[in-house]
């Protein structure tokens, strides 16, 4: 068992560190039921008490030993496969499927996943949100985002059929088919609200377009998270007759969420990231190994061109305080998110709105709290890097990930481990002696370790969970240590979150031979 | 593959001959090329000597198998050979095998190989002047249990029989052989001090040379790709170079072999197929290994430890093989052949754990050498079924090194003199058929062979893979009713059956040395046959109907069998089928149908060799029809007092002894179901009845006689409980007690042979020799004394017979007699110098089972038992046949 600081390895901060800034911390996994939060857990408290990251003692508090089996129950929860469907023998998708996985650490959790199909143009979506002060706005995003996409997609002409199909009252031929887990819910609620949001999206967009006009990709992904955002934003300053529909908008606004969203066509990958969420491509070399190949920036102060940013679009004077602690305002550690309008909206607005907003809001003493130094708002914008990739046959698959999962382990390890999957554990890189001096005993030590490491491959069937079991797992060596598994997994909920974050993957296998043929048909 | 490389070196290189020299040998000898071409050769050093347009034989394949035929079909005379090779000389698994001459096998007859293999080597390097690497080393086989110290002490048992010297030997004396060995685990060994190492490519071209100097040209870098056929028989091969003409084809293409059966005008079946097989050089240990130092076996770890230059050479047989061109040659295959470290891990640990002073020793190299197996862990030998001329050894299970010399020896005997001079029958290629030679079964049945090699094997195992071929219309009836089972020739028969309620899984996974589980269940088996009735599905038996316009069927048959076969309609007689020997080739049941047609009922494995002996002795005549219907027919055996009531009561006939004597046969009605064949006999010496029923019938003809047996008592048996039945009445059975070696006189079975007529046959003359001589071995039955059943081992087979303490024979099949209470097991006895009338009534006779000496009363067949000897006499008196005694 490897010392206990192995097991503070990558230790998740929260996401913002003064969560009084939440009109309401406590939401329900099974959907919006208004008034059922009273403080739940003695513990909230200091759990949300600002943090270093010289963390506290040992983890065993209550050191439960799961058996593997129940280890497999846990990590299996959530998993969800999807095969694209094979047509006359043949998989003429460049996208074999997916696998994807979540493990909550907060709870519920605040991660959110969704893949679809857009059936009205070509091309599969996937995307990882990551949730934070509540999960109102990532389950939202889940939710809508896609069909603001899809919508931004479009042509012309199909969006006046669709616009006259609504207006005759005839059933819309549908957008997307989605490809959702059992507990990925949608709220029935807000489904009126969100309609028509997008119908008035949609309206604006057969305003702007002329016939025979055909959207790029890339815009299109801009413009959907931008006038999404727009929306969140709106529809919390107009508030709803039902009340609890207004106190949903305006959870929604107050909470906030990263989005890293892939789209796949053909051979064209566009990523539209904003957040820290990260989209890394397996590339197979030619030796049969697979090295990473990030698609992504993550917008944190890790990166010197958001720093750069953000410190440029306020006035000098605020040079020290628009970022301390590598955070936004000292608070926020994503640099670009949706929702979040304590960062967005001025003093007067954010005040009008809670002012009109329900009782339940002012239950809170933390809703009045603005953030320190908060002159020259809006310091968050929710406006989305755009990346263009175009695969290639050794591009093997598309990890997405939330920043649970990349804090954990390197994007390097990460493609070795899903690559080692899905080549099969023969793939392991062979051994050879040529050369080297090895001694029978010392090879035997290696063989044996390289067998329990592949041992752990067989219990999974999903690519995402086998990603998972590392992630949490993994010891020194990078192999999955049962032991530290089970520790992590058995830890009280109250606990978990100090130890990891929720983690939420998503791995597209992609295929090589229909994506060769592409690449062959545009060359020619 | 550096060591491979330096290997290669080391063959064509350091030793003695340079790589130019070996065909310039061959045309000295042969004669036909003059200096000039080996001379521009060693110029160009590419090009060929020409490719001759005929030989008398072609062998194709260089390895050590090859070469070791051409080398003895030089030795017993024949020149006219030409050796073609597709690369370089003993390339293929030659160049890398483990190079351990043992005689540690599972059958008599390939330790008797092995035993002569080593010998030609010993001497070979005396021969040739080519360094061979031979050093007698001795081998050591540990036992880490008692199971498998039992299994060695049987072995060592057998061993003694032939004359090869071996001790069982106790963990202490072990370590004074071989240092490195742990020996905490263990419970003793086998010590074979005649086993020997060798360098495999040394020996290969030590035979290559010795063949070529005898006029045998060998050709490399010459592809066979097809060979041709005209009237059954073979007339050419064609190779990449040109056609050649030839009236022998020898297949020793190892794991090609089967690739290049199926690419001969007429498909000849060759059932092997190859598995991955590694082992690890170590560099010369700190402190070099002895060259002389033991070879170890330790089959319960699964490997084999040999001294190699100064270091260890250590493989094994894994539990998971990695099965390897099943589709055939395929270059992908051969370039991912490399080491698999990951795969060898569990040998590396078992090697360890036998020799942990290895462990700081250095690794030189893991090496890939597949290797081809058959379905039964024997070799292929012989000539195919379907074509003359047409010769095979292959699918040498990884001992290719240990057999080649015996097995070259055999194939050239058979070749040049017709038939080989010792029983090869466990290696015929004619035990298996078309029938085996699919590559799924294939591939299936070499995962289970392969770590069989060194799995412990109790008495009468049976294979899990690649079965429910061959399945009688009953199968699934009687696998409901409990059925166990076991195969023949792909062919599913029951062994016994479990009635419902009793632990299945334990019955399922006995494996003993002692007395089995299923022993109470074939006891009431057995017991419910000699008071009630039973029913055995004998379907798998081979059946050929014989027909003809005249005479020309019985005629041939005269000639064929032993007996006299031209006996009343309806009459059937029990015959061998004998060769100019004497010997059996098949021992059936001829029932004459018409007066020119016949049913020949042979043994299941039966159903090659016997077609094409039958073929092969066929006058060339269009009136003259030989069909096999053997899946026509469904075979079901009613045995014992009550079959009489069963059948009467199904056919209104009545079926006594007065209206249907014994060894009848009559075509009628059983339910309702016409034309089903009903013979009285079982062969178990029970009374009853065969029921050959058109396979259409079969489920309504048993269903009828198990609804009407029911007020009999009737049951189903299987096997075992006819095993025990026949082998308590001494009835032999062909394949275990009989075969191409054994006379009816030496059986005592005078009686089933025409002798005393005129009428000639095939191997009359050497058995009329055989009378005026006197036998010198004698199949004899012995009942052990004082075995106590619960607590002693059980026979099995190949246990030693001594006689007043001096080993006499052996047993070739043994049963507990439940009506004697007592263990009885079949065998021969000889003395050198002639048999004398009283050697088997006289003397103090003893079964070593195991190194366990068990006292035996013998008894000569017929037996001399009063109430059976009567009933024979009568039966025989039926028949008109002879009687003797």
């Amino acid at each position: 068992m490897p010392g206990a600081w192995q097991l503070f390895r990558g230790l998740p901060r929260t996401k913002i560190l003064a969560s009084s800034l939440l009109p309401c911390q406590h939401q329900s996994h099974s959907g919006p039921v208004p008034h059922q939060a009273p403080p739940r857990h003695p513990s909230l408290s200091w759990r949300l008490r600002p943090v270093s990251r010289s963390y506290r003692a040992t983890p065993n508090l209550h050191s439960y030993t799961l058996t593997p089996p129940q280890v497999n129950s846990i990590l299996k929860a959530n998993e969800y496969s999807f095969k694209v469907p094979e047509f006359d023998g043949k998989n003429v998708s460049s996208v074999m499927g997916f696998d994807s996985n979540q493990l909550p650490a907060n709870a519920p959790i605040e991660d959110r996943r969704s893949v679809a199909t857009c059936l009205q143009t070509r091309g599969m979506l996937m995307a990882v949100f990551d949730g934070h002060a509540g999960c109102a706005c990532a389950q939202a995003l889940s939710e809508r985002l896609f069909y603001y996409i899809a919508v931004s997609l479009l042509p012309h002409e199909t969006l006046c059929e669709l616009e006259e199909a609504v207006e005759a009252g005839r059933a819309l031929s549908p957008i997307l088919q989605w490809h959702k887990h059992p507990n990925d819910y949608f709220s029935r609620e807000a489904q009126s609200l969100y309609f028509n949001s997008l119908r008035t999206y949609w309206q604006e967009l057969i305003d702007l377009s002329s016939p025979g006009e055909v959207p790029e990709t890339g815009e299109a992904l801009l413009n959907a998270f931008k006038r999404l955002d727009n929306d969140l934003s709106l529809e919390a300053q107009v508030g709803d007759p039902n009340a609890y529909l207004h106190y949903w908008v305006l959870r929604v606004a107050f909470s906030g969420a990263t989005a890293c969203v892939v789209h796949i066509d053909g051979s064209d990958l566009f990523i539209a990231n904003s957040g820290d969420g990260r989209a890394v491509l397996g590339v197979q070399e030619e030796d049969g190994s697979f090295t990473a190949h990030t698609l992504s920036n993550d917008h944190n102060a890790q990166n010197e061109d958001e720093l750069a940013r953000i410190r440029g679009e306020h006035p000098p004077s605020e040079k020290k305080t628009v970022i301390r602690q590598d955070r936004l305002l000292g608070l926020l550690m994503p640099f670009r998110a949706f929702g979040d309008v304590k960062f967005k909206w001025s003093i007067e607005l954010q005040k009008r709105v809670l002012e009109s907003g329900p009782d339940q809001l002012h239950e809170n003493e933390h809703t009045k709290f603005i953030p320190p130094n908060y002159h020259t708002p809006p310091y968050l914008t929710a406006e989305p890097e755009i990346t263009h990739h175009r695969l290639r046959p050794q591009d093997r698959f598309l990890v997405i990930g939330s920043d649970g999962l990349w804090e954990t382990l390197h994007r390097q390890e990460v493609v070795r481990v899903v690559g080692g999957y899905l080549t099969g554990s023969q793939q392991q890189q062979p051994l050879t002696v040529g050369g080297y001096k090895v001694t029978l005993g010392q090879m035997q030590g290696l063989l044996e370790e390289r067998k329990a490491r592949t041992s752990s491959a067989f219990e999974d069937q999903n690519a995402a969970t086998h990603l998972m079991r590392h992630a949490v797992g993994n010891n020194e060596f990078g192999t999955v240590d049962h032991e530290r598994l089970s520790k992590m997994l058995s830890l009280p909920e109250e606990l978990a979150r100090m130890y990891r974050d929720d983690i939420t993957i998503i791995v597209s296998q992609f295929n090589p031979h229909v994506i060769g043929s592409q690449r062959r048909e545009n060359q020619s | 593959m550096v060591w491979i490389r330096s290997m290669r070196n080391c063959v064509w290189g350091c030793r003695g001959l340079s790589p130019a020299m070996l065909p310039r040998l061959l045309q000295l000898q042969g004669g036909a090329f003059h200096r000039v071409s080996s001379h521009r050769r060693a110029v160009s050093g590419d090009s060929q000597p020409p490719l001759p347009s005929q030989a008398k034989v072609v062998i194709c394949g260089g390895g050590i198998v090859g070469t070791s035929v051409a080398y003895h079909l030089a030795k017993l005379g024949w020149n006219d050979i030409l050796l073609l090779e597709q690369g370089r000389l003993g390339a293929g698994t030659t160049r890398m095998c483990a190079g351990i001459v043992s005689v540690a096998k599972a059958i008599s007859i390939e330790s008797q190989m092995a035993d002569y293999s080593n010998s030609l080597y010993q001497q070979l390097e005396e021969e040739t002047g080519v360094n061979t690497g031979y050093v007698k080393t001795g081998s050591l086989c540990l036992a880490q249990n008692q199971d498998r110290f039992l299994s060695l002490k049987r072995l060592a048992s057998r061993l003694r029989v032939m004359g090869i010297n071996c001790s069982i030997i106790k963990p202490k004396e072990i370590s004074k052989l071989h240092s490195l060995v742990n020996i905490h685990d263990l419970v003793g060994a086998l010590h074979l001090p005649g086993d020997a190492v060798v360098s495999p490519p040394d020996v290969n071209r030590a035979l290559a040379v010795s063949a070529a100097g005898q006029g045998v040209q060998i050709l490399e870098r010459t592809t066979v790709q097809q060979v041709l056929v005209e009237k059954g028989h073979v007339t050419a091969v064609e190779t990449d170079r040109g056609p050649i003409s030839c009236e022998y084809f020898v297949n020793c293409a190892g794991q090609w072999g089967y690739e290049l059966g199926q690419a001969s005008e007429v498909k000849v079946s060759i059932p092997l197929h190859g598995c991955e097989h590694f082992y690890l050089l170590s560099k010369p240990l700190k402190q070099p290994l002895p060259s002389n130092t033991p070879v170890v076996m330790d089959m319960d770890g699964r490997i084999y430890v040999r001294p190699w230059q100064g270091g260890v050479l250590s493989g094994g047989f894994e539990k998971n093989p990695k099965p390897i061109f099943t589709e055939g040659r395929n270059q992908l295959e051969v370039q991912n052949m490399q080491e698999d470290w990951d795969h060898f891990e569990p040998m590396l640990s078992a090697l360890l754990r036998r020799m942990p002073q290895l462990e700081s020793e250095e690794i030189q190299q893991l090496v890939n050498c597949p290797e081809s197996f058959t379905p039964d862990m024997r070799c292929l030998m012989g000539e195919t079924p379907g074509v003359h001329g047409y010769f095979v050894l292959a699918g040498m299970n990884s001992s290719g090194l240990a057999l080649a010399g015996g097995a070259g020896r055999y194939l050239a005997e058979w070749m040049v003199y017709g038939s080989p001079t010792a029983n090869v029958w466990p290696l015929d290629i004619k035990r298996f058929g078309n029938l085996q030679s699919s590559r799924t079964f294939l591939r299936h049945r070499v995962m289970e062979v392969m770590p069989l090699l060194y799995e412990l094997k109790v008495p009468r195992w049976d294979y899990q893979t690649g079965r429910q071929l061959r399945t009688s219309p009953l199968y699934d009836r009687l696998d409901t009713q409990g059925a166990r089972w076991m195969e023949k020739h792909g062919f599913e028969r029951p062994k016994y059956f479990v009635p419902a309620g009793k632990d299945l899984l334990s019955l399922d996974h006995s494996k003993t040395f002692y007395k089995p589980d299923w022993f109470d269940l074939v006891g009431s088996e057995v017991k419910c046959c000699k008071e009630a009735v039973c029913v055995i599905d004998m379907s798998s038996f081979t059946k050929f109907e014989l027909t003809s316009t005249g005479d020309q069927a019985l005629d041939y048959l005269q000639f064929l069998c032993a007996n006299d076969v031209d006996v009343p309609v309806g009459h059937m007689v029990h015959t061998g089928m004998l060769n100019e020997r004497g010997g059996y080739e098949n021992d059936c049941s001829v029932v004459r149908l018409s007066k020119n047609s016949f049913f020949v009922i042979s043994p299941s494995d039966q159903q090659v060799h016997c077609w094409s002996w039958m073929k092969k002795h066929m006058p060339n005549d269009p009136q003259l029809h030989l069909e096999d219907v053997s899946w026509k027919y469904t075979a079901l055996n009613l045995i014992g007092p009550r079959a009489t009531d069963i059948l009467a009561e199904l056919s209104y006939v009545s079926m006594t002894p007065d209206h249907f004597p014994s060894m009848f046969c009559k075509e009628m009605s059983v339910g309702y179901a016409n034309g089903i064949r009903v013979m009285r006999m079982t062969h178990t010496g029970e009374p009853g009845f065969m029921l050959y029923i058109p396979i259409e019938y079969a489920l309504h003809v048993y269903n009828e006689v198990m609804s009407v047996g029911q007020k009999y008592g009737v049951r189903n048996a299987g096997y075992y409980a006819l095993r025990s039945l026949r082998i308590e009445k001494f009835f032999a059975f062909w394949g275990q007690d009989l075969d191409s070696f054994t006379t009816p006189l030496e059986c005592g079975r005078e009686f089933r042979v025409k002798l005393d007529s005129d009428m000639d046959f095939v191997g009359r003359e050497a058995l009329l020799r055989q009378r005026q001589e006197g036998v010198a071995r004698r199949f004899v039955m012995l009942v052990l004394e004082e075995h106590d059943t619960e607590l002693d081992l059980w026979p099995w087979w190949g246990e030693p017979i001594l006689r007043n303490k001096e080993m006499v024979g052996a047993t070739t099949s043994s049963a507990y007699s439940y009506t004697l209470e007592r263990h009885v097991c079949l065998g021969f006895v000889e003395t050198p110098g002639g048999l004398a009338a009283d050697f088997v009534t006289r003397g103090d006779y003893e079964v070593d089972i195991a190194g366990q000496l068990y006292a035996a009363k013998a008894k000569l067949y017929p037996f001399s038992s009063l109430l059976s000897q009567q009933r024979r006499r009568k039966d025989q008196l039926d028949l008109g046949t002879l009687t003797t005694e």
